[in-house]
C-alpha cells in the first residue's frame, strides 16, 4: 500500500464520538496512528490532554478521573498494552470504567518483526487482564465501534479495549 | 555524599498531624504501610486506598486533581511505591496541577516485603526528581519543625508539591479492614458526587 495522498477520516470519526460522549481527559503515549486525533484533542480547550512517559501512568491517571466524576479515554498503540497489565488490577478490583483505543501493529503486514510479540499478544492479554476486547477492522465503522465501547465501559464499570486494526491504519511498504 | 541524617520522625505521628488539617481534601493513598497509616488516622469517604497497582498513586492523584480542579488533592505514598512510577513527575510536573501535593512516607525500605533497601537509602533524593521536573515546591522532611511549617504548603493551590518525610524503621501492624477496591471507589464517588455517582 502507497501512502495515501489525503488524511484519513476516521481519526476525526473518533475525536467527534469523544466528544459526543463527554470525554474531559485524554491521556496518550504517541502513535504514529492516532497522530491526527492526538492533534485534534490538544486543539480543543474543553479537553485536558495528557503526554504520558508510559501507558501504565493512565490507566492509574484515568482511575483518578473516574473517581473525581469526569469521563476519560487513553491512546495507545498495541506494543503500550503490555505496560498497562499490572495496574490493569484497579480496574478489575474496583471495577473502574477505562476506554481504551489501541492501534494494532505486528498484524495485517507488519514489516517490522520486533512488533508481532505484543501486537499477537494483545488480545489475550488484555483478556487475560479482565479487559473486554473488541476490534474494528473497517475504517467506515470505527464511529459506530468507538461509540459502542464508551457505552459499555461507562455504563457497566468495565474496563474495554478497542482494537484498531493495522488494516484500518495501513502498513508501511517494505517491498524493494 | 552528604553525611546522613538519622531518620527520627514517626511514620504514623506524621501523616496523623498531615491529615488532622485534611478538611475537605481528597486523599489517594499508595499500597502497603502508607496505605495504613492513612487508615489509622481516621477513615473517611474521601479516602481513597490503594491495596494494589503499585506505581499508580501518584498519576491516580493527577487524574483526580485535573477532574476536580477546585479541591484540593493529596497522595500519600511510600518511597518503594514512588520509585516504581518516577515517570509521573515528570508527566505530573508539565501538567502543573496547583491543587496536587505528593507525600511520600520515606523509610528508606521496602516495608511490606522484608525490610529490603530502597534506592533512597543509597542516596537517591525523590524530592530533588520532583524539582527537576519543575515542581515549584518540594523539600525533604527530618524534623517535626519542618515537618510543621510544611503542612500548611500541603493545603495550598500552588503546587504541585512534594514533600519526602524521612522515618524510622517503625513497623505498625495493618490499622484498617477496609479492602474492597469497588465499596471504596463507590463510597468516595458518592461522598463527592453526590447521587450523579450512580448515573
Amino acid at each position: 500500500m502507497k501512502a495515501q495522498k489525503k488524511p484519513p477520516t476516521w481519526p476525526n470519526d473518533i475525536y467527534e464520538v469523544l466528544k459526543q460522549v463527554g470525554i474531559r481527559q485524554v491521556a496518550y503515549v504517541p502513535d504514529a496512528g492516532h497522530t491526527q486525533l492526538i492533534n485534534s484533542c490538544h486543539a480543543d480547550r474543553s479537553m485536558k490532554v495528557i503526554s504520558l512517559t508510559t501507558e501504565e501512568e493512565g490507566v492509574a491517571m484515568l482511575a483518578g478521573t473516574w473517581l473525581g466524576g469526569e469521563r476519560g479515554a487513553l491512546l495507545l498503540q498495541s506494543s503500550g498494552v503490555g505496560n498497562c497489565i499490572n495496574l490493569l488490577s484497579i480496574m478489575h478490583e474496583c471495577r473502574f470504567p477505562l476506554l481504551m483505543l489501541v492501534t494494532m501493529r505486528g498484524e495485517w503486514g507488519e514489516f517490522n518483526p520486533w512488533q508481532l510479540a505484543m501486537g499477537q499478544g494483545t488480545p489475550p492479554v488484555l483478556q487475560h487482564a479482565g479487559v473486554v476486547v473488541q476490534r474494528v477492522d473497517r475504517a467506515d465503522e470505527i464511529r459506530e465501534h468507538v461509540f459502542a465501547a464508551a457505552q459499555l465501559t461507562f455504563n457497566t464499570c468495565r474496563p474495554v479495549a478497542l482494537l484498531i486494526s493495522q488494516r484500518v491504519i495501513g502498513f508501511k511498504d517494505w517491498s524493494k | 555524599m552528604a553525611k546522613k541524617i538519622k531518620a527520627t520522625l514517626d511514620r504514623r505521628a506524621a501523616v496523623n498531624q498531615i491529615l488532622a488539617r485534611r478538611a475537605d481534601t481528597l486523599v489517594v493513598t499508595g499500597l502497603g504501610s502508607s496505605c495504613y497509616d492513612v487508615g489509622a488516622a481516621g477513615d473517611h469517604p474521601n479516602t481513597f486506598y490503594l491495596w494494589g497497582g503499585m506505581g499508580a498513586a501518584a498519576m491516580m492523584g493527577l487524574g483526580l486533581a485535573l477532574a476536580q480542579p477546585k479541591r484540593q488533592v493529596l497522595v500519600i505514598t511510600g518511597d518503594g511505591e514512588m520509585l516504581m512510577g518516577l515517570g509521573a513527575l515528570a508527566t505530573i510536573g508539565t501538567q502543573g496541577p496547583r491543587n496536587l501535593a505528593i507525600v511520600v512516607i520515606d523509610n528508606e525500605q521496602y516495608s511490606e516485603t522484608g525490610m529490603q533497601p530502597t534506592h533512597t537509602s543509597r542516596g537517591v533524593d525523590l524530592a530533588g526528581m520532583a524539582k527537576a521536573a519543575k515542581f515549584p515546591r518540594t523539600g525533604t522532611i527530618h524534623t517535626q519543625s519542618q515537618l510543621k511549617a510544611w503542612i500548611p504548603k500541603l493545603y495550598a493551590p500552588a503546587g504541585p508539591a512534594f514533600v519526602a518525610i524521612k522515618v524510622n524503621h517503625t513497623r505498625y501492624p495493618m490499622a484498617i479492614r477496609l479492602r474492597d477496591g469497588a465499596h471504596i471507589k463507590n463510597r468516595f464517588r458518592e461522598a463527592l458526587l453526590g447521587s450523579s455517582a450512580f448515573d
